[in-house]
Formats: C-alpha cells, structure tokens, sequence
C-alpha cells in the first residue's frame, strides 16, 4: 500500500511539473496571440493577462443639455444613455469631481440646484427638474464602469492592408517556395551518388559536406555580394534562391545520404542485375522510398527560409517588392515600436504559418531531427 | 500579381531545368558510351565511372561557389582594408584592441555558456517528465512549437514579457515587471539593465531550443535497454535514481550531439540581439558587430571579414569533431 502510494504521489508530481513546464512555455506565445487582438489603447494601458476579464475604467460624460428636457406631468425630464452601445455595466456613479463614485447605480443624487440624476446599472440616466431648465452645457455626470473584454479584427486589417505586411507575405512566399524545392533536388540527386554509386573520394566529399554543415553563413555574405554584383545579378530574388539553396545543400546531402544508405540494398542490387539504369533505379525506387527524410529536409528549409532575416537582409533590395515579413517586422521595431498592436498582430501573421506547418508536419520534422542529430553528430 | 507569376515560372524553370539536366546529362552518357557493341565492356564501366559525378556535380558547384569559396575569400578580405590595399594582420591587431569586439567576444563566451547548458538541462527535464505521462505527446508538441517560430517573431513575443513603464507612463504591461510587482518588487527595465540583459536575450534562444534538445533527448531515453531500468528498480532504487544514475549516463553520447548544436546555433546568433537591442547596452555578439562593419555607416568589409574569421575559428572544434564522428559511425 505504501508503495502504490508514493508511486501516485510521484506520478501527481511528474503531471503538476509537467503542466508548469508547458505553461511557462506557451505563456508567451498566447500573450502575443491575445495582444494580437486587443485594441490600440487596451494593449498600451493595462497587460494582456487582463484582457479576458471586464476592466473598470472611470469616464465622465454630460448629459444631454438642459434645453432639450420634455415635459412629462409637472416635471421636466432629460433622458439618455453614458458609453452608448459599449456594452458597459455602471457600478458607480457621481455627479461631482471630489465624490465621483458616491452613489450605487439606480440611487437618486440630488444636485445643488435642485435637480434630480439617476443612473442605472445599463448606463440610462434620468434627469428630473422642477421647473423648465435652460441652458446648453449638460450636467457633469462622473461614472465607474466595467467593460466586457473587447477583441478586433482592426489590428489585422490596418497590417495586412495599410502596413505592407500582406505585400511581405507574397514576398516571403516568393522567396521560400523556389527555395525549398530547389535543393530537395540537387541534394536527392548527389546524395544517392553519395550513397549507392561507387566513385573515387566518396568518403572525402562525405566529410567536406559534414564540416560545411557548421559553417557559419556569415562567411558567404561579402564574397558572394560582390559575386552576384559582379556578374550583374544584383540584389534580388534570383540571387537569394541561389543563395539559400547553397546555405540548405550540406544539411540536405547530409540528412537524404543517410536515410538512403539505410535503405535496403538487396533492392538497389537486383534492379541492376535486371538492367535498370542508375536514373531509373533514382527515379523508381529510391526517391519514393526516401520519402519521408525528403519531406522532413523540406520542412526545415522551409521553416528556416521562412524565419530568415539576415539572408534576406544581405541578398535582397529594400524596395516594396523585395521587403520580406520579417524584414518588415524588424523596421516596424524600430520606427514604429510603441504602435503595439501593429506589431503584434505582424508577427503573428508572420509566424502563422510556419506555426499551422509545423504542428500539421511535426511527424517528419521530429524524424528529420533525429537522423540528423542522433545517428550521425 | 507579376511577381506571383514570375515566382511560379522561377520554380517550373527550376524544376525542370533540374530533371532535365539529370535527365539528359545520363541519356548524352549512354548515348556516347554504349553498352553494346564491340567496346561494350569499356564502356560500361567508363560510363560508371563518370555518372556519378553527373549526378553530384550540381551538389558540388553550388557547395563550391557559395560556402567553400566564400571561406577562403572572406579570410583574404580579411588582409585587406576598407579600401581593399594588403595590410596582412592589420584588422586582427585593430580587433584585439577594439573595445566593441570585446565586449562582444565576452558576451558571446556567456552565451555559449549558458545558452546550451540551459537548453539542454530544460530539454532533459522536459524529456523525463513527458516520457513519464499520458498526455506526453501534446506536451512535447507545445514545448517544442517556438522552433517553428522565427527569431524575429520571437523578439517581439518577448518584448511583451519585458516591457518597462516609468513611474508616470501608467500600468506595467510587461508581464515580468507585472509579476515582479505582484511580488511588492520594483519593476525595471530590463533590457537596459547592464550585464544582467545579456541573460534576458538568452532566454530567449533557450526559449526557442530547449524543445529540439527535448525531441532528440527523449527518442535517445526511449531507445535505453529496459532490463537495466528494471534491474535498478529491483534494487531498490529510486525514480529519481534510476534517472540520474542509470539513463543519463547511457544518453551521454547524445547529450553532447545536442550539445554542440547548440552551440553552433548559438555562435552564429544575430537576429535576437539586432531585434531586440542592436547591440546596444552592452549586447553586443561578433555576428551583429560584423553586420554593422559590412552594412551599416561607413563599410568596412576588411574588419567585418576578420571578425566573420573569428566566428568560423570558433565553429572549428566542432567541425572537426562531427567530421570524426562522422567517420567512425561510416565504418
């Protein structure tokens, strides 16, 4: 009995700590998803854990003016609503600014000139005199209400359509598809060579492709600039695909080699034995049962091209046409940074993506992690 | 829409412009060298000689051009200065003096302290608790996603936990100084904060890595004998135990795989701090400091080559021992 329970202790404190763990981990992301939708001046005035609950806000409004009071009997009545059409819920209310929460909702407050203000919980007021009123300048009404948490779209919108952000997504769209399917080719191709045909200073080329896996991407930057200038390809998309598709091609031999080295040799053998050429042999057996480390190699260039800042930076133009999304986001730091709510709403257009890939793909990317990691360091 | 057109026509040509070189370079092979005839024999075996090499040499001029060539050109612009005359060890000797490159080399020195040792500790511990529960999957799923997320996404994610308001700009909205407050402490700003910032962009990396230490840890702790775990149980050990003493030390391989990859990953970071402060008080890594030579103010590709050197002389250890690695896992 002791045992079993320590054993559901143990198990009680391994599900909390885990809880916890994902918790501290997600926290972020949901915060920026909440502030996402939150209007400009709810993000900038209270913090993004308050948005789900009703915030209290104080506000004074006038009442209607004097002048358009209506005779009901003897008295003359001003009737009307505070925060009109905000869905709002009064708590308190006042009519001078040193007892501005004096009075519960549906009270009666007497004024000084005798007139008499009520305020209901609904933000309708009524407002009684004795006598025919006159003047223009309404009563000072001085109101404590709580507003339902609001969401908007208008982040979105103002982003997508105003910012340049929907113009980015078509640019980073246009820099990462050809990138992607770019060098899952190329690489298939040299890492079945690599794998399956025999060829002099196999193992030599092996190893220069495990070393350029660490190479840090800063050394191609100014050579390659000067390259790509010298030869008249300028600043643009040409030139980045090129580019990423180099930076992509070590991780992808190195990934597809080792996959297609596990495949089966028995089957690569007898399809040689019956004649099959090598393209053949590529085409019908070992691109589709390399399947999988292709799609898994295809993610994470296409998370990586996609997340790229400082390639973009370096091989693209600044213009309109070429400003990716995260380029713009980190333009939008600078000139833009207290403009929360543009922010937040741009980054998460922007990581959208590579967020819905990630969780419908996860299966290949987790593989694709291992085999590049686990099995050859 | 022109461009949406011009990006489609891109990945056909490409495309196709692929298959079709692997394609043709091999009919061209057996076309040349045929295997009948009366020199079958020799043609056979030139033919198996040389179709390798078409099929790796696309591979190998897009490796050479755009990662080993720029290795060796960016080291001679590193001779250079800004008006590209020869000056030998000129940057290097103006580097070890400058005082950015070595706040930078420092900072980047923590970093590689703490950043994997911190993912790979929180990836462990993620491995071990999900290992052990039900709904482990999901929560393996959530720990891992900000991978997916870039560093730039990431800079503004965390910009609402660190956010600062002085005294008279209303309430915190930065969830850290919320909670700090919360606690009766005094909220800061703690992305200026001397030193300690560092720390505050590392969480950041270690936010986003721990999850691919988690993934790679944990398949390694599935793939542990389970007879040794049970023996250990049988002897009486403890859970906690049999983690620390028993599956750990199995896993040691792995621990340094992610490890260094990390570390690499932590060597070339750029976007975290260019997003979050630019290397402003006191942030500076050697990959923005390079950035600022080559493409900001007055360029001078000659100190941003020498400090792109000194990044690359750092990757080198680790080059060489995955290449050894690689080496004996081949044999």
């Amino acid at each position: 009995m002791d045992m079993a329970g320590g054993k559901s202790r143990l198990t009680w404190a391994v599900n909390l700590s885990a809880a916890v763990l994902v918790l501290l981990w997600i926290i972020p992301t949901v915060g920026l998803l909440i502030s996402s939708f939150r209007d400009r001046d709810a993000i900038s005035t209270s913090g993004w854990w308050t948005a789900l609950s009703a915030s209290e806000k104080n506000v004074i409004e006038r009442a209607l003016a004097p002048g358009e009071a209506i005779q009901e009997g003897d008295i003359w009545v001003i009737e009307g609503r505070v925060l009109e059409g905000q869905g709002i819920t009064v708590t308190a209310f006042g009519i001078t600014s040193k007892e501005p929460e004096a009075f519960a909702p549906g009270d009666t407050a007497t004024h000084a000139r005798g007139h008499k203000i009520t305020v209901q919980s609904d933000g309708n007021y009524r407002i009684e005199y004795a006598e025919e009123p006159s003047g223009k300048r309404g009563q000072r009404l001085f109101v404590r209400a709580e507003t339902p948490p609001g969401f908007t779209l208008d982040n979105y919108r103002e982003v997508l359509f105003a910012e340049g952000m929907g113009r980015s997504l078509l640019n980073t769209l246009t820099v990462t598809i050809p990138a992607t399917i770019i060098p899952v080719l190329v690489a298939a191709f040299a890492a079945y060579a690599l794998a399956w045909m025999e060829m002099p200073g196999r193992a030599l080329l092996v190893a220069a492709v495990v070393g350029l896996l660490v190479v840090p991407l800063q050394v191609a930057f100014i050579p390659l600039l000067k390259l790509h200038i010298g030869i008249g390809l300028g600043k643009g998309y040409l030139g980045i695909w090129l580019a990423h598709t180099g930076f992509g091609l070590p991780l992808a031999v190195f990934l597809l080699r080792n996959y297609m080295v596990g495949l089966p040799g028995e089957i690569i053998e007898s399809a040689r034995v019956d004649g099959a050429t090598d393209f053949q042999i590529f085409r019908r057996i070992i691109l589709p049962l390399s399947f999988p480390a292709l799609a898994s190699f295809a993610i994470f260039q296409f998370l990586w091209v996609w997340n790229d800042l400082l390639v973009a930076k370096v091989f693209l133009g600044t213009g309109e046409d070429q400003v990716v999304m995260t380029g713009r986001i980190v333009d939008l730091l600078g000139s833009r940074g207290g403009d929360w709510e543009i922010l937040a709403a741009s980054a998460f257009i922007s990581i959208a993506v590579p967020i819905f890939v990630f969780f419908s793909l996860q299966r290949y990317l987790v593989r694709g992690l291992l085999a590049g990691s686990v099995k050859g360091g | 829409m022109q461009q949406a057109i011009f990006a489609v026509s891109t990945i056909i040509i490409g495309v196709f412009g692929c298959v079709a070189y692997f394609y043709f370079s091999n009919v061209i092979l057996d076309r040349l060298l045929p295997a009948k005839g009366p020199n079958a024999g020799r043609n056979i075996n030139r033919a198996n000689a040389i179709r390798p090499w078409l099929f790796v040499f696309p591979a190998l001029a897009i490796l050479s051009i755009y990662l080993l060539y720029p290795v060796f050109s960016t080291f001679f612009l590193s001779l250079r200065n800004s008006s590209g005359e020869f000056i030998g060890v000129g940057n290097y000797t103006w580097l070890a003096g400058d005082e950015k490159f070595r706040e930078s080399l420092v900072n980047n020195l923590l970093w590689l302290l703490v950043v994997p040792a911190a993912s790979t500790f929180f990836g462990l511990v993620a491995a071990g608790l999900t290992d052990r529960i039900k709904w482990g999957q999901a929560a393996q799923s959530l720990v891992f996603m900000p991978m997916a997320i870039s560093f730039v996404g990431a800079a503004v994610i965390w910009k609402f936990i660190y956010d600062y308001r002085g005294d008279n700009q209303g309430e915190q909205i930065g969830l850290l100084n919320a909670i700090v407050q919360m606690f009766g402490g005094d909220p800061q700003a703690w992305i200026t904060l001397p030193f300690w910032n560092n720390f505050f962009l590392m969480a950041i990396l270690v936010w986003i890595q721990t999850g691919f230490a988690m993934v790679i840890l944990s398949a390694a702790l599935k793939g542990i004998s389970e007879e040794t775990i049970e023996a250990a149980y049988l002897d009486g050990a403890s859970p906690l135990q049999v983690f620390f003493k028993i599956k750990i030390p199995q896993i040691w391989g792995t621990i340094a795989v992610v490890w260094t990859t990390i570390t690499v990953t932590v060597l070339k970071v750029f976007d975290i701090v260019f997003a979050m402060t630019n290397g402003q008080w006191g942030t500076q890594v050697l990959a923005n400091l390079m950035y600022d030579w080559m493409f900001r103010g007055s360029p001078d590709f000659g100190r941003g080559s020498a400090i792109v050197v000194v990044i690359m002389l750092l990757v080198t250890p680790v080059m060489v021992w995955n290449i050894y690695n690689a080496h004996k896992e081949s044999r």
